[in-house]
């Protein structure tokens, strides 16, 4: 199977500072990856390398087996901006219109595209009076656009309400579905989380960790926390017996378990007569993000 | 060719809302009108039909007007994608740079031709009511038509430039301004003071031609004057057009067009997004 995408050892500086620093990876067909990463991780500058908006300094980057930006690749790639902007002075149907054209396709599929974004009801309205969240939706018709076989999506449910996020990770499994390859950056991980297969961590330009998931949770390895709740009467007797553990206002004990100690610590807490009951919380997605993008420089 | 056309269409279109078009024509209507009633006044001794004479007063407001629009319309074309924020999405769809700016050019020139032919129409109209004769100067007319036309590309190309350069509509504005000052206004006094302190000598007889021929708008005057029977009548200029072969005014105006937007496609592959 050939990769949609590909990036090996790419490099990109402005001036002295390095945005991107020998990032490799690779998209396949129908796999919907995320990027993660703070504000200036480069996540902005690797999608505009890829779209072939600006050049880079090292590396090579391969679009749909083409050079990023040529004309090979812009017609196989889509791409829906952050905030997306429009010509205020045109309505959404005009708009689609001649994105549909400057793709070859027909014009007079417009309406149905806007209507598979929910916005055929303001089609013959002019995009200044839009808000926020339709202008973001009148950005993902186009980029359904002829069945593109890349989908580069900067923030894309930024600005949505929860009910418009569940229907555009639906239409990018329909789109994953056919074969689609869609990469999308997101400041959130529990937002990604069950929308996509992958996920990437970008912090000061480098990739920090790839994989699944559970992946990256493995790698990371961080503790468990366990939450112990006495039996009446006897938190003194607990806390003796559980000496590593701290006491809380709650009146629980709380332990943090390294995971390759979980199964026995479990065995001894329940084996203790004091305990009446115990939570096991693993470690939050946001623990695991924070862990990848601040382990660079610490 | 159809993503130019459609690129034209959409920004024929926005110009429509924004009330370019509206603006264009009136300003060309009102002003043409005024002249044709101005010039009905010193008449019949010049020995030139009526519509000539306007003609020759047409050719000395276009050069102003013409250019003046040219620019309105153009110094946000690529300023204004970038300050919307609608460049980069754009540059990744199949379109080339170039096809984008011939897109603008065609609907910025077709509302363009829209406002020359409405204003000039409408002179021609008041020259026809007023003496019947004036049927004598329509080749005059369509001359001044297609060169009013070509200046206006000129135009809209430097505009373009300038709105790729400034990457800031304000800044654009400010250079779309000083390109009209410095070609339409200043470029003749300064010459005009050269040639009168020359006092005739080899700078006025070298070195003036080919300053009116390297300036478009200069050139377009040239070339409206000496195809027309009424260069007695436009009167400053005369003298010089008499000087200056047909050919080589004309060539002046046709490639100007092409020099101009071969700058602003220059200027717009160095704006990155």
């Amino acid at each position: 199977m050939t990769s949609t995408l590909t990036i090996s050892h790419l490099t990109k500086r402005f001036g002295g500072v390095e945005a991107l620093s020998d990032v490799s990876l690779s998209v396949e067909p129908g796999q919907r990856v995320a990027l993660l990463g703070h504000n200036g991780a480069g996540k902005s500058t690797m999608m505009k390398i890829i779209l072939g908006l600006i050049p880079f300094d090292g590396g090579a980057v391969t679009v749909c087996g083409a050079t990023p930006g040529s004309a090979a690749a812009r017609a196989q790639v889509a791409y829906l901006p952050e905030n997306a902007a429009f010509h205020p002075a045109l309505t959404g149907e005009e708009q689609i219109r001649h994105y549909l054209s400057l793709r070859g396709e027909r014009p007079a599929q417009a309406l149905d595209l806007l209507a598979r974004v929910g916005l055929e009801g303001a089609a013959t309205r002019r995009i200044g009076t839009y808000s926020k969240g339709m202008r973001q939706r009148v950005g993902l018709a186009q980029a359904l656009i002829g069945k593109p076989r890349l989908l580069v999506l900067d923030e894309p449910t930024s600005g949505l309400d929860p009910v418009s996020r569940r229907d555009f990770y639906a239409l990018l499994d329909d789109l994953a579905a056919g074969g689609t390859a869609i990469l999308l950056s997101s400041h959130a991980l529990t937002e990604v989380e069950a929308r996509t297969d992958r996920i990437l961590i970008l912090s000061k330009g480098r990739l920090m960790a790839q994989g699944t998931l559970s992946d990256l949770r493995r790698a990371a390895a961080l503790p468990v926390a366990i939450s112990v709740a006495p039996a009446s009467g006897q938190k003194a007797a607990l806390a003796a017996a559980l000496p590593m553990a701290r006491a809380n206002g709650d009146g629980r004990l709380h332990l943090d378990i390294a995971q390759g100690d979980k199964l026995a610590m479990l065995a001894r807490i329940t084996g203790l007569p004091q305990v009446a009951d115990l939570e096991v919380i693993p470690p939050s997605l946001e623990d695991i993000y924070s862990h990848f993008s601040r382990r660079d420089g610490q | 060719m159809n993503r130019i056309l459609s690129t034209a269409g959409v920004e024929f279109r926005i110009a429509l809302r924004n009330r370019w078009v509206a603006i264009a024509v009136a300003l060309m209507v009102v002003f043409a009108l005024v002249l044709a009633a101005a010039g009905a006044a010193p008449t019949g001794d010049i020995g030139a039909d009526r519509l000539s004479v306007i003609v020759a007063s047409l050719t000395s407001l276009a050069v102003y007007l013409v250019p003046l629009i040219a620019l309105l319309m153009s110094f946000d074309a690529i300023a204004g994608e970038v300050e919307r924020g609608t460049l980069p999405l754009l540059l990744t769809y199949p379109v080339s740079r170039a096809e984008i700016l011939a897109g603008k050019l065609l609907a910025h020139l077709a509302i363009l031709t829209l406002a020359v032919a409405a204003g000039y129409g409408a002179a021609a109209l008041a020259a026809f009511w007023m003496d019947p004769a004036s049927a004598a100067g329509l080749p005059a007319l369509l001359r001044l038509v297609a060169s009013s036309v070509l200046l206006g590309a000129t135009f809209l190309g430097a505009g373009y430039g300038l709105s790729a350069l400034a990457r800031r509509p304000s800044g654009a504005a400010g250079l779309a301004v000083g390109l009209w000052l410095g070609a339409v206004v200043l470029y003749d006094l300064v010459l005009l003071a050269l040639v009168v302190s020359d006092g005739g000598g080899a700078l006025t007889t070298q070195a003036l031609p080919v300053a009116l021929l390297a300036n478009p708008a200069d050139a377009f005057r040239l070339f409206n004057l000496a195809a027309a029977q009424a260069s007695a009548a436009a009167g400053g200029m005369g003298g010089a057009a008499a000087a200056i072969p047909l050919w080589q005014s004309a060539l002046s105006v046709a490639l100007w067009p092409v020099a101009a937007l071969a700058l602003a496609i220059a200027a717009f592959r160095k704006v990155s997004p």
